[in-house]
C-alpha cells in the first residue's frame, strides 16, 4: 500500500512552473512573449535569459529591416530577391508568409513606439539593401536593431503575464518521452541550480558566430539553444551555410553595415578600383544600383575579397589582407543623417573619420542560415519545443541571407511561434512529476563537473582558440573535403580535450568560468554539425562554396541538411525536400542582367 | 592592471590583483580583463557582450570614473597600474559585477511605453511622425541603459529611492513622442519620487554619458513639465493639457 502510494506521487502530473517558457530575451523572445500575452493574458510565460534582455544581440543589428511598403513595390519582388538571393534553398511557402507579414509587423513595432526614419510627410522612409529589387529597408538611423530591441523590450514591461528570469544560464532541456516540458538552468547571481517545468519551450537564443575566430557576433552567441535543442534530440538544418559579411572593422570584427553600400559607398582594392566589376556584379555606375556591384549578395562579396586576395591586390595590414570601404564622396551631411553609428564606430574603435578616410575591412563572420529545424509556425519535430529567430532555421533564408531580412524574421517568426506554442501549452498534458529527477540527474553532473576544483589540463580558452581556427581554416568561405575531413577529426579531438579543462573557480556566486565551460561545449556541438552537413553537401550553392565542387547540383542537393546528433555524440545527416511553389530553381544573376 | 576583487563566499573584503597585461593600441580595458581572465586568472568576473559600445553590458568604474569598458582604450592609461571598480551607487554582487534590480524596476515603473487612449488597427498602417517629431525624443531614445549615469550620480548615491538620470531620459523619451498620450500618467509616477527635486543640475550623467543622451536636460525639462502641470492645477481642470505639457517644457 505504502509502496504504491509512493510510486503514485512519483509519477503524478504536477502543474508545470509556466504555461510558455522562453530562452532567450532578445528579438524573437521579446516578440514572442508579447504574442502569447496579446493570445491569451491568462497564460503564465517566462523569459530566461543568460543576460538582461536588453543586453542581447539583437541590439548590434544595424542596417535595417525589410518589409514592402512602397508603391512601386510587390510582395512577389521581395519573395523572389529572397528566393534567388538564397540560391533556392528556401522553403517558399515560408518566404510568401514571411513577405506578407513582414510590413504588418514593422508597423505594429512602429504603433508602439519604435523611431523608424520618416520621409518628410511622416510616412515610413525606406531604402535600398543588397540583392534587393526595390527601395524596402525600413530603419532607424544605423542603429535599427538597437532601437528594436529596446522597443520590444519597454513593451514587454507593461504585460503582467509576462515573468523574466533574467541571467538565467540553461543548461539542458527536459525531456519526457520525447514531449519537451521543461529546463534546467544556474541562476548566475546565486549559483543556484533549478529545474522549470513549463507546457512549452521556445528557443529563441539566436547564433553562434562565436564559434569563429573573427565574427561581429557578441561574447553570448555561442549557440546555446542550437546545442540545447540538438542534445535534446532535435535536428539543425542547413548548418553549413555560414554566412560572412563583407565589411568587418580590423582586429574587432565592428561591423560596418550594409547601409554604407546602400547609401552609396563603394569598396575599392589597393588601386582603388571597384573590383567587383570583375566578377559578374556589373558595371561601377557613381550612384548605387539595385542588385548590382556593392548591392549584390552578401555572399558573393565575400567570395569576390578572397578572389582579389588571391589576385595580390588587396591591402596588408598588421590585422591581415583588407579592402577599403570609400564613404567619402557621400559628404558629412547624408553619414551623420544616415549612418551616424558607423562614423561613431569608425571614430571610436578604428580612430578614422569616413568622412575624410578610407575605412579598411573585410569579411567577418555574421549570421547562422541554418539553426533548429521548424515549420512555418516555429514548431520543432519534438512537441513541445518552439524556435524562432537565427536559432531557428524556417527556412527562408536558404543558402544566404539577404541583408535586412533577419530583423523582420525574428518579429514574423517570433509572433507565429509564441502564437503556436500558446495554443500547445493551453492544451499539453502536465508534465509528469518524474521529471524532476532528470533535473536532479542534471544538478548533480553540474555539481561534479564543477565544483572540484582542476589545475592541470588546458585552458578555457586554449581550446577555444584551437576550435575557432579550426573553423575558419576548414569551413570558411571557400571549403574542400579535405579541409572539411581534417576538421571533422580535429573537432572530435577538441571535444574530448574539453572534457579536463582548467577549471579555478568553484564559487557559486556569478561564475562566468562555469558559463563559459559550458557554451563552449554548445559550440564544440554545434561546429561539428557545421563540419559533417558541409563534409556531405558536395556542391556548391550561397556562402557554402566547395573548391572541390564549384558548381550547384540541383539533382542531388536542392534539399536542406538535417543532422541528428547519435547516442555517443557523432552526427547522424539526413535530408529533407525543399518547398517550391511559384520560382522553379534558376540562375541567381546580379548586375542587370536578365531577372526571371 | 588593479583589479577590484570582492569574493563574497570567502571574505566581506575588498581586494585588489594586480595583473601584467599587454596594451597595444588597439587594445580597450575589456581586453585587458579578457586577457587576465582567459590566461591568467579564470576566477575574475565581470559582464560583457557586444564589445561595440551598445549593448551597455560592461560599465565599470575606471581609474575613478564610470566607463564602458569597451570604449576605454589601455593605451590612454600606460604605463599604469590602471585600476578597475565595479560601478559605484549599486550593490556589488562579485568582483566587477553589480545589481542593477533597482533600475529595471524603476525603469518599469516610469511606464515606458506608448500609451493612447485609442489604438489604431496595423491594417490602417503608420502613425505620421514627421521628421521634427522625432527629433523631439529621439536624444532620450538612444539610452543603452549601461549605468554610467547612477554611477556618477551624486543624488542617486545619496538617496537610493531617486528614480534616477537613464529612467526619467527614458519617461521623457515617450513623453515627447507625438504618438504618445501618457505624459499625465507618467508626471503622476515621477511626482511621487521626491529625490528628483534634490537633482541641482550638476550634469555629471550628461557628462559621462557614452551615447549623449543629456538625461541631466531631461529632468530640468521634466521638472519644467511638472512645474506647469501643478500650476495647470490651479486653472484647468486636469486631463485638459495632455501633449502640450511636455511639449510646453521645450519652450
Amino acid at each position: 500500500m505504502h509502496a504504491g502510494q509512493y510510486l503514485f506521487l512519483e509519477t503524478r502530473a504536477v502543474k508545470p512552473s509556466h504555461d510558455v517558457l522562453l530562452v532567450g530575451g532578445g528579438g524573437a523572445g521579446l516578440r514572442a512573449a508579447i504574442a502569447i500575452a496579446e493570445t491569451n493574458p491568462r497564460l503564465r510565460v517566462a523569459v530566461v535569459s543568460k543576460v538582461y534582455p536588453m543586453r542581447s544581440h539583437t541590439v548590434s543589428a544595424e542596417g535595417g529591416a525589410a518589409g514592402v511598403i512602397a508603391a512601386d513595390d510587390s510582395l512577389d519582388e521581395h519573395c523572389y530577391d529572397t528566393i534567388s538571393g538564397g540560391d533556392w534553398l528556401s522553403d517558399q511557402d515560408a518566404v510568401e508568409s514571411f513577405v506578407r507579414e513582414a510590413p504588418q509587423e514593422l508597423t505594429r513595432l512602429e504603433h508602439w513606439g519604435c523611431p523608424w526614419n520618416r520621409q518628410a510627410d511622416g510616412r515610413i522612409a525606406v531604402r535600398p539593401f543588397g540583392g534587393m529589387t526595390k527601395q524596402r529597408t525600413w530603419f532607424a538611423a544605423d542603429k535599427t536593431g538597437f532601437h528594436m530591441l529596446h522597443t520590444l523590450f519597454q513593451t514587454s514591461l507593461k504585460y503582467t503575464s509576462v515573468v523574466r528570469y533574467d541571467e538565467w544560464f540553461v543548461t539542458k532541456l527536459l525531456v519526457d518521452e520525447g514531449r519537451v516540458c521543461g529546463i534546467v538552468a544556474i541562476e548566475l547571481m546565486s549559483g543556484r541550480i533549478e529545474t522549470i517545468t513549463a507546457g512549452a519551450v521556445i528557443l529563441c537564443t539566436g547564433g553562434c558566430g562565436r564559434v569563429f575566430p573573427f565574427t561581429t557576433n557578441a561574447a553570448i552567441k555561442t549557440g546555446d539553444g542550437m546545442a540545447l535543442a540538438y542534445r535534446a534530440g532535435a535536428p539543425l538544418k542547413d548548418m553549413e551555410f555560414i554566412q560572412y559579411h563583407p565589411t568587418g572593422l580590423p582586429f574587432t570584427g565592428i561591423l560596418i553595415t550594409e547601409a554604407a553600400r546602400s547609401e552609396g559607398g563603394y569598396l575599392i582594392n589597393k588601386d582603388g578600383y571597384r573590383y567587383l566589376q570583375d566578377y559578374n556584379l556589373g558595371k561601377p555606375e557613381p550612384k548605387p544600383v539595385f542588385r548590382t556591384m556593392e548591392l549584390g549578395p552578401r555572399d558573393r562579396l565575400s567570395q569576390a575579397f578572397v578572389k582579389e586576395l588571391q589576385k595580390g591586390r588587396t591591402i596588408d595590414t598588421p590585422y591581415g589582407p583588407m579592402v577599403h570601404l570609400d564613404l567619402r564622396h557621400l559628404g558629412e551631411t547624408l553619414i551623420d543623417a544616415k549612418l551616424p553609428f558607423v562614423r561613431e564606430l569608425c571614430q571610436k574603435y578604428q580612430n578614422l573619420d569616413p568622412v575624410t578616410e578610407l575605412i579598411p575591412v573585410r569579411p567577418v563572420v555574421h549570421y547562422m542560415m541554418g539553426g533548429i529545424h521548424t515549420d512555418i509556425d516555429g514548431a520543432t519535430p519534438l512537441p513541445g519545443l518552439y524556435a524562432a529567430g537565427e536559432a531557428a532555421c524556417v527556412s527562408i533564408n536558404g543558402a544566404n541571407r539577404l541583408g535586412s531580412n533577419s530583423l523582420p524574421e525574428l518579429l514574423v517568426f517570433g509572433a507565429r511561434a509564441g502564437r503556436a506554442a500558446a495554443e500547445y501549452a493551453s492544451t499539453a498534458p502536465d508534465p509528469k512529476s518524474s521529471i524532476g529527477v532528470q533535473g536532479k540527474e542534471e544538478e548533480e553532473r553540474l555539481e561534479t563537473q564543477f565544483r572540484r576544483k582542476r589545475t592541470a589540463g588546458e585552458r578555457i580558452a586554449a581550446i577555444r582558440d584551437v576550435m575557432q581556427k579550426t573553423m575558419e581554416e576548414s569551413a570558411g568561405i571557400y571549403r574542400s573535403g579535405e579541409s572539411l575531413g581534417r576538421g571533422a577529426a580535429a573537432l572530435r579531438a577538441l571535444q574530448e580535450r574539453s572534457a579536463g579543462v582548467v577549471i579555478e573557480d568553484q564559487s557559486r556566486t556569478f561564475n562566468t568560468e562555469r558559463v563559459a565551460a559550458i557554451e563552449l561545449s554548445f559550440m564544440l556541438d554545434v561546429a561539428e554539425t557545421m563540419i559533417n552537413a558541409a563534409l556531405r553537401r558536395e556542391e556548391s550553392r550561397g556562402a557554402h562554396q566547395r573548391t572541390d565542387f564549384p558548381a550547384r547540383d540541383d539533382e542531388r542537393f536542392l534539399k536542406h541538411t538535417l543532422v541528428y546528433r547519435n547516442p555517443d555524440g557523432s552526427c547522424r545527416v539526413d535530408y529533407s525536400p525543399v518547398t517550391i511553389t511559384r520560382w522553379p530553381p534558376a540562375e541567381r544573376v546580379y548586375g542587370g542582367g536578365a531577372k526571371r | 592592471m588593479d583589479v577590484a576583487r570582492y569574493r563574497p563566499e570567502e571574505s566581506e573584503d575588498v581586494t585588489f590583483d594586480r595583473f601584467e597585461v599587454p596594451y597595444p593600441k588597439e587594445w580597450v580595458v575589456l581586453d585587458g580583463l579578457n586577457y587576465v581572465k582567459d590566461q591568467l586568472d579564470g576566477t575574475v568576473s565581470y559582464r560583457w557582450s557586444c564589445r561595440m559600445g551598445v549593448c551597455g553590458s560592461c560599465g565599470m568604474t575606471v581609474n575613478g570614473e564610470p566607463k564602458l569598458t569597451c570604449a576605454t582604450f589601455l593605451a590612454d592609461y600606460a604605463p599604469g597600474p590602471v585600476r578597475v571598480e565595479p560601478l559605484r551607487n549599486f550593490p556589488v554582487i562579485r568582483d566587477l559585477v553589480v545589481e542593477i534590480g533597482d533600475f529595471m524596476r524603476k525603469l518599469a515603473s516610469v511606464k515606458p511605453w506608448i500609451i493612447r487612449g485609442e489604438e489604431k488597427p496595423v491594417s490602417a498602417g503608420e502613425y505620421l511622425q514627421t521628421p521634427d517629431e522625432l527629433d523631439a525624443y529621439k536624444q532620450y531614445s538612444m539610452c543603452i541603459n549601461c549605468m554610467l549615469c547612477y554611477s556618477a550620480c551624486p543624488i542617486y548615491g545619496l538617496e537610493p529611492t531617486f528614480i534616477g538620470p537613464a529612467a526619467i531620459a527614458l519617461a521623457q523619451r515617450y513623453n515627447l513622442d507625438s504618438r504618445d498620450e501618457g505624459t499625465e500618467e507618467r508626471l503622476d509616477i515621477l511626482s511621487q519620487h521626491e529625490g528628483i527635486w534634490g537633482c541641482t543640475f550638476v550634469g555629471e550623467c550628461t557628462e559621462v554619458c557614452p551615447k549623449h543622451v543629456d538625461p541631466a536636460g531631461a529632468i530640468q525639462r521634466y521638472k519644467l513639465t511638472a512645474s506647469m502641470a501643478w500650476l495647470k492645477s490651479f486653472v484647468v481642470p486636469r486631463g485638459a493639457g495632455r501633449k502640450e505639457e511636455a511639449a510646453g517644457a521645450e519652450q
